[in-house]
């Protein structure tokens, strides 16, 4: 919501560019191998990451502009790795704020500091603010440089049928309806996303206690990208306020309602503006501000039971929901449209066969569950929902004035990279090793002479050699053999001595390591890794 | 703990209990409790004595 007096997308700080539907009507009708709906940045980084596979696709979104409803604000570190993997991540670096740091209250007096895991060899910072209309713009300046993808704006999606080998999707824009066939589908179209209703599939799972208003506002606060928490702050008794900084000056504040009051009169600009100013009161900001935007928000871990129907893929909103509080949403997005498409592009150019993508559900299912354990927890207490949970999270807040190990309860511990433990495409793990990622896990990352280990990876699977002699026969169109030397920072993080080997898939995730790798044990894990191998 | 040191902490709890605000016993006691168990550091004895101090409430 805006303010009285402007329009929906009248922004203080970013112009929201206007879209037209496809006016060449010709060939609206062609065949297409991949169609993927809802042009958020779920949908275009599917669409990036399908066309630096080679794999061209057609995007479709019922808006002429970006989102304006919702409003993810924090990219975290392994998301950058897929933004820079697409060509993408320069302008976010730019813009964005990275930051380490959140700082918990309770009642005005700090109770806790923590530092998200950050170090010298880490490429990224652990989590970058930025707003969802710049993730949205320069993902799609990206995509404008893409011939592989071609985008329908002002084209929604109203039918979807099944038919042998691919779907007929029936689409209408201001022009005109018409149908098209589709080989996979991949539907990005966010919470309420329509082809999960026209698949007749419903998302499961629980509401949790607690609202929240989140607001944008525009004011020259003098304080650092630290996440602030503020538990029982004297603007609101009893509720929970959040704010973050973001670029263009703009900081977000979420701040719990209480129990009873009323969604319509909390959402009423006038009230909007008195509960922002008593946030910013309690910040000690007595400057000038002004109100950019608002929304209200309860939390839900809400999922899907499939991500996969038939040639129908659920990637980002569309397949999961979850608590703002582990700023997992938009991010497990941008893993699920990356997981699905290294393994969809190598089923259409036939390097892999279609058991490959029975693997996506469980991985990324499994990621959002992984997300909704730590996000309850984050939830409970952030927003307590019985008498005991509430008791016993003031009983933490009052000891952690005076002694620190009861603060840590309020350490959000936000944004675990998920470990593919139980993917039917990982390898099992080799016992030898003492230490390093265990196969499944994301690669760590690591200083390698000028640059990073990130920088060496190959476009589509890498064999790490920490000086393992594994001849020449391994070299494929969608392998690259990187070589490490023994004892270097890489192979300390990777427990691996000389003679060992790390498989690293296209996501940068761990297929398969051994102390003492063949050749036909490297090609056996590859074989599993894209769906051919056996359990 | 000799007979007589428990008598000790039993007095010193109810003091203490009488001194705090009647609304503020249970957040007390729910402090006393975090702060007995991150001395005992065995979450297995503690997770005993919450189950042992659950029964007989009503007895």
């Amino acid at each position: 919501m805006r303010p009285a007096g402007r329009a929906e997308t009248d922004s203080l700080y970013f112009d929201y560019p206007q879209f037209e539907a496809p006016a060449d009507r010709a060939r609206l009708d062609a065949p297409v191998p991949v169609a993927i709906v809802g042009a958020g940045p779920v949908g275009m980084t599917a669409a990036l990451a399908l066309a630096r596979e080679g794999v061209a696709s057609v995007l479709f979104d019922a808006k002429a502009t970006f989102n304006d409803g919702s409003r993810a604000i924090c990219i975290a570190r392994q998301s950058y790795h897929i933004l820079e993997r697409l060509g993408a991540v320069a302008p976010f670096l730019e813009k964005s704020l990275g930051w380490t740091t959140g700082r918990s209250f309770y009642r005005g007096r700090q109770i806790l500091e923590f530092e998200m895991p950050d170090s010298p060899r880490e490429k990224y910072r652990p989590m970058y603010n930025i707003e969802q209309q710049y993730i949205e713009q320069f993902l799609w300046e990206a995509i404008e440089r893409e011939p592989l993808i071609e985008t329908r704006w002002q084209s929604e999606v109203t039918g979807v049928e099944d038919m042998d080998g691919g779907v007929t999707l029936s689409v209408r824009d201001p022009h005109g309806s018409y149908r098209l066939r589709a080989d996979w589908l991949l539907a990005a179209d966010g919470a309420r996303s329509a082809v999960r209703g026209l698949r007749g599939l419903r998302l499961k799972g629980e509401n949790y206690e607690g609202r929240y208003v989140i607001a944008d506002v525009q004011m020259d606060h003098d304080y650092p990208t630290i996440r602030r928490a503020l538990f029982d702050p004297d603007c609101r008794r009893g509720g929970t306020v959040l704010v973050h900084r973001q670029p263009d000056n703009i900081w977000r504040i979420d701040y719990q309602l209480r129990d009873g009051e009323d969604e319509a009169e909390a959402i009423a600009e006038a009230n909007v503006r008195a509960s922002v100013a008593a946030v910013l009161a309690e910040l000690g900001y007595t400057g000038t501000w002004e109100l950019e935007w608002w929304s209200i928000y309860s939390a839900n871990t809400l999922a899907l039971d499939d991500y996969r129907d038939g040639r129908v893929f659920f990637i980002g909103d569309s397949a999961h929901i979850v608590p703002i509080f582990g700023v997992r949403g938009l991010n497990n997005g941008l893993a699920d449209a990356q997981n699905v498409a290294w393994k969809l592009a190598r089923v259409i150019d036939g390097k892999a066969g279609e058991a490959l993508l029975d693997s996506y559900s469980p991985e990324r299912r499994g990621a959002t569950l992984d997300v909704f354990a730590n996000a309850s927890k984050s939830a409970r207490f952030m927003t307590p929902p019985t008498p005991g949970w509430q008791l016993m999270r003031d009983a933490a807040l009052s000891l952690a004035l005076s002694h620190p190990f009861a603060g840590e309860l309020a350490n959000p511990r936000q944004m675990t990279p998920y470990t593919y433990a139980d993917s039917p495409i990982v390898s099992p793990d080799d016992p030898g090793f003492p230490s390093g990622p265990v196969p499944g896990a994301p690669l760590p990352e690591a200083r390698v002479g000028s640059g990073y280990l990130s920088d060496l990876l190959g476009p589509g699977f890498t064999l790490l050699s920490i000086g393992a002699d594994l001849g020449d026969g391994l070299v494929g169109d969608d392998l690259t053999v990187v070589a490490l030397q023994p004892g270097s920072e890489a192979a300390e993080m990777l427990g691996a001595g000389p003679g060992a080997a790390y498989l690293v898939r296209p996501d940068s995730h761990i297929a398969a390591r051994w102390m003492h790798p063949t050749p036909a044990l490297v090609r056996a894990a590859l074989q599993r890794s894209i769906g051919g191998g056996r359990r | 703990m000799t007979p007589g040191e428990v008598e000790t902490v039993y007095e010193a709890l109810a003091t203490t209990l009488d001194s705090v605000e009647a609304s503020r016993r249970e957040l007390f006691l729910a402090k006393l409790a975090l702060l007995l168990a991150h001395d005992i550091a065995d979450t297995g004895r503690v997770r005993r004595r919450i189950d042992e101090a659950a029964r007989n409430l009503d007895v």
